[in-house]
C-alpha cells in the first residue's frame, strides 16, 4: 500500500501541473478573441474558455480522454478515424520488423561467435552502428522500397527490421559468449561435440541476455515503425503528422497516449515472455 | 556483368586475406583489430559500386558510393550549413539542457525516499516512450527553428539520464557510507567526495546513450516542421525530389557526427572514471 500513496500523489501532481499549464499556455488565445470583440474578461471566465478550445496550445487532460474514447471506444475499428486502426497498422508492422530483426540477428549473432574472421570484420561496425542514427534512414528506405513495388507495410518493416537487428546481435553475442571457460572445458571432457555444446550450454545461457536485447529492440522497432509512417497514408506516425498540419493538439495526444501505451505493453509482454519460460527453464529471474 | 563478377571476386578475395588475418598473430594485436574491420568495410564499398554498375542499378534506387562521396565533396557548404543547424544548434544544446536537468533532478530526488517511490515508476514508464512523438507538439509551441528541436531532445534525454543518475547514487556502498559519516561528513561533503564519484560510470552510460538519441530526436523533429536548412529538412526534402545520393551523403555525416559525439563523451568518461575496472585493462 504505501508503495501506491506516493505515485499517486506524484500523478495527481502531474494532473495538476497538466491544468495549470493548459490554462497558462491557452490564456492567451482568450485574451486575443475577447481583444478583438472590445470585450474584457475575468479570470474565472478565462479558465473556464481555456478547458474546451477546439485546438489548444496544450489541451487539458480532460480534453484528451474524451478524444482518446472518441478515437478509440467510439469510432468502427475499421473506419480510418478510428486509432485502434492506426495503432494495428503500427503494430502489424512493428512486430513483423521485430521477428525478421530478431531472427537475423541471432542467425548473424552465432556466426559472430563460431566465427573468428566474421567477429573481427562485422562486430566492431555492429558496436558503431548504434551510435548512428539509423532511423534518419527511414523515409528514404520507404521511398526506396516502394519504388522496387513493395507496400507500405514492408518498407516499415524493413526499417522496424533494421532497428531490431542490432541490440539483438549485441547482446546475443554477449550471451552465448556468457558460458565461462570451466563449464566449456567440463563439457569438453564429457566429449560432447560441438552442436551439443552449442544446444545444451551456450545457447540456454544466451536467453536472458536475448530477452534484455529484446526489450531493447522493441522500443526501438516501435519509434522507426512510426518514424517510417511519417510518409504513409496510415498507421499511428501518419496520424501524428496530420495532426500537426491540421493545428489538432488532442488528436497529437491521443495518439501519443496509445503509441505509449502500446510501447509499455509490449515491454510489459516481453518481461512476461521472459519470466515464464526463464521458469521453464529452472531458472531463477 | 564483369562488374558483378569482380565484386564478388573481390568480395572472396578480401574475406580470405581477413580469415588469414584474423588467425594469425597480427589479428591478436591492435594492427589486426583495427585492420581487419577496415578492410570488410572497404570490400563493403567495393562490393556495392560494383554491383551498381554491373546491374545498372538506378540512382534513384540506390547510388554508388563514388556518387555519394562526390555529393559531398561537392555540397559541402550545404552539409556544413546542416550539421550546425541540426547538430552543433538542435542537438548539442538539447542534450546540454536535458542531462544537466536529469542529473539535477536524479540529486534532488535522492534526498526523498517519498518523490523516488512516486516518481521512479512515472520515469521508468515515460523512458520506454515513443518519446520522440512529442516532435509534433514542441514544433507548435517553439517554432520551426533549433528550439524545438532542442525541446524534444530535452524531454528525450531527460529520463535515461535521470534513471541512470539514480541508480548510480546508490552505487557507493554501506561501508563507505558509514566510513564518511565516521568522519563527521556533511551531506554536501558525502555527496561531492564519495557518492557522485561512485556515481560517475553510470551517469556516463546514461549521457552515451543520450547521445545517440539527441541526434535521432534533433533529424526526427525536423520531418514535422523546420525552417530550410538541417539534416532532417535535407533528407526529407531530398527524398522528395529523389536525389538520394545528397540523402546517403546527409546520412553518411550523421554516423560521422554520431560517432563523434559518442566518442567525445567516451573520451571524458574515460578522464573522470579512470578509477573505474572497466577502464583500468
Amino acid at each position: 500500500m504505501s508503495r501506491f500513496v506516493p505515485l499517486a500523489v506524484v500523478l495527481l501532481a502531474i494532473t495538476v501541473l497538466w491544468y495549470g499549464a493548459a490554462v497558462w499556455l491557452n490564456s492567451a488565445w482568450v485574451y486575443d478573441q475577447a481583444a478583438r470583440d472590445g470585450g474584457q474578461v475575468g479570470f474565472a471566465d478565462m479558465v473556464a474558455a481555456t478547458m474546451g478550445q477546439p485546438r489548444p496550445v496544450l489541451p487539458a487532460p480532460h480534453q484528451v480522454a474524451v478524444e482518446f474514447s472518441r478515437m478509440v471506444f467510439e469510432t468502427r475499428v475499421t473506419s480510418p478515424r478510428s486509432l485502434v486502426f492506426h495503432a494495428w497498422v503500427t503494430l502489424s508492422g512493428t512486430l513483423m520488423g521485430f521477428v525478421l530483426g530478431t531472427v537475423m540477428g541471432v542467425i548473424l549473432a552465432v556466426g559472430i561467435v563460431y566465427n573468428r574472421a566474421m567477429d573481427m570484420s562485422v562486430m566492431p561496425w555492429a558496436i558503431a552502428s548504434q551510435m548512428v542514427p539509423i532511423v534518419a534512414l527511414a523515409p528514404m528506405l520507404a521511398v526506396v522500397l516502394a519504388q522496387l513495388g513493395a507496400g507500405p507495410a514492408v518498407s516499415k518493416a524493413f526499417v522496424a527490421s533494421y532497428l531490431t537487428f542490432f541490440p539483438v546481435v549485441v547482446g546475443m553475442v554477449a550471451g552465448l559468449r556468457s558460458p565461462d571457460p570451466m563449464q566449456l572445458d567440463l563439457l569438453r571432457t564429457y566429449g560432447a561435440t560441438g552442436p551439443a555444446a552449442f544446444w545444451k550450454l551456450r545457447l540456454p545461457s544466451s536467453v536472458k541476455f536475448l530477452f534484455t536485447s529484446a526489450k531493447v529492440a522493441i522500443a526501438a522497432a516501435l519509434v522507426g515503425t512510426i518514424v517510417a509512417e511519417l510518409n504513409q497514408p496510415t498507421g499511428l506516425g501518419a496520424r501524428l503528422l496530420s495532426g500537426s498540419y491540421n493545428g489538432q493538439t488532442a488528436m497529437i495526444w491521443a495518439t501519443l497516449i496509445v503509441a505509449a501505451l502500446m510501447a509499455g505493453a509490449l515491454v510489459v509482454l516481453i518481461e512476461v515472455a521472459e519470466r515464464l519460460t526463464l521458469r521453464r527453464m529452472g531458472i531463477q529471474p | 556483368m564483369i562488374w558483378i563478377s569482380a565484386s564478388i571476386a573481390v568480395w572472396l578475395l578480401a574475406w580470405r586475406l581477413n580469415v588469414i588475418l584474423a588467425n594469425s598473430a597480427l589479428g591478436a594485436g591492435a594492427v589486426g583489430r583495427l585492420l581487419v574491420p577496415a578492410i570488410f568495410g572497404l570490400t563493403l564499398l567495393v562490393v556495392w559500386q560494383g554491383i551498381v554498375w554491373g546491374a545498372d542499378v538506378s540512382r534513384v534506387i540506390l547510388p554508388a558510393p563514388s556518387e555519394i562521396g562526390a555529393a559531398i565533396v561537392g555540397n559541402l557548404p550545404i552539409l556544413w550549413a546542416d550539421f550546425v543547424q541540426t547538430v552543433l544548434k538542435g542537438a548539442v544544446s538539447g542534450f546540454v539542457i536535458g542531462c544537466s536537468l536529469g542529473f539535477l533532478a536524479a540529486i534532488v530526488m535522492d534526498r526523498s525516499a517519498f518523490l523516488q517511490a512516486g516518481f521512479l515508476p512515472v520515469a521508468k514508464f515515460i523512458s520506454a516512450m515513443p518519446i520522440v512523438g512529442i516532435a509534433p507538439i514542441m514544433v507548435m509551441w517553439f517554432g520551426f527553428g533549433w528550439q524545438s528541436k532542442a525541446a524534444v531532445i530535452v524531454v528525450m534525454v531527460f529520463f535515461p539520464v535521470l534513471v541512470n543518475t539514480m541508480a548510480g547514487l546508490s552505487a557507493a556502498d554501506r561501508m563507505q557510507r558509514d566510513l564518511m559519516a565516521t568522519f563527521s561528513a556533511t551531506y554536501a561533503q558525502t555527496l561531492i567526495k564519495l557518492r557522485l564519484p561512485a556515481a560517475m560510470p553510470f551517469v556516463f552510460n546514461g549521457l552515451k546513450i543520450a547521445t545517440t538519441l539527441a541526434l535521432i530526436g534533433a533529424i526526427v523533429a525536423e520531418f514535422f516542421g523546420s525552417p530550410i536548412v538541417g539534416m532532417g529538412f535535407r533528407i526529407s526534402a531530398e527524398v522528395g525530389r529523389l536525389g538520394l545520393d545528397m540523402v546517403w551523403a546527409e546520412i553518411a555525416v550523421a554516423a560521422l557526427a554520431g560517432s563523434a559525439f559518442y566518442g567525445l563523451v567516451a573520451l571524458v568518461e574515460a578522464r573522470v572514471t579512470f578509477w573505474h575496472p572497466s577502464q583500468r585493462s
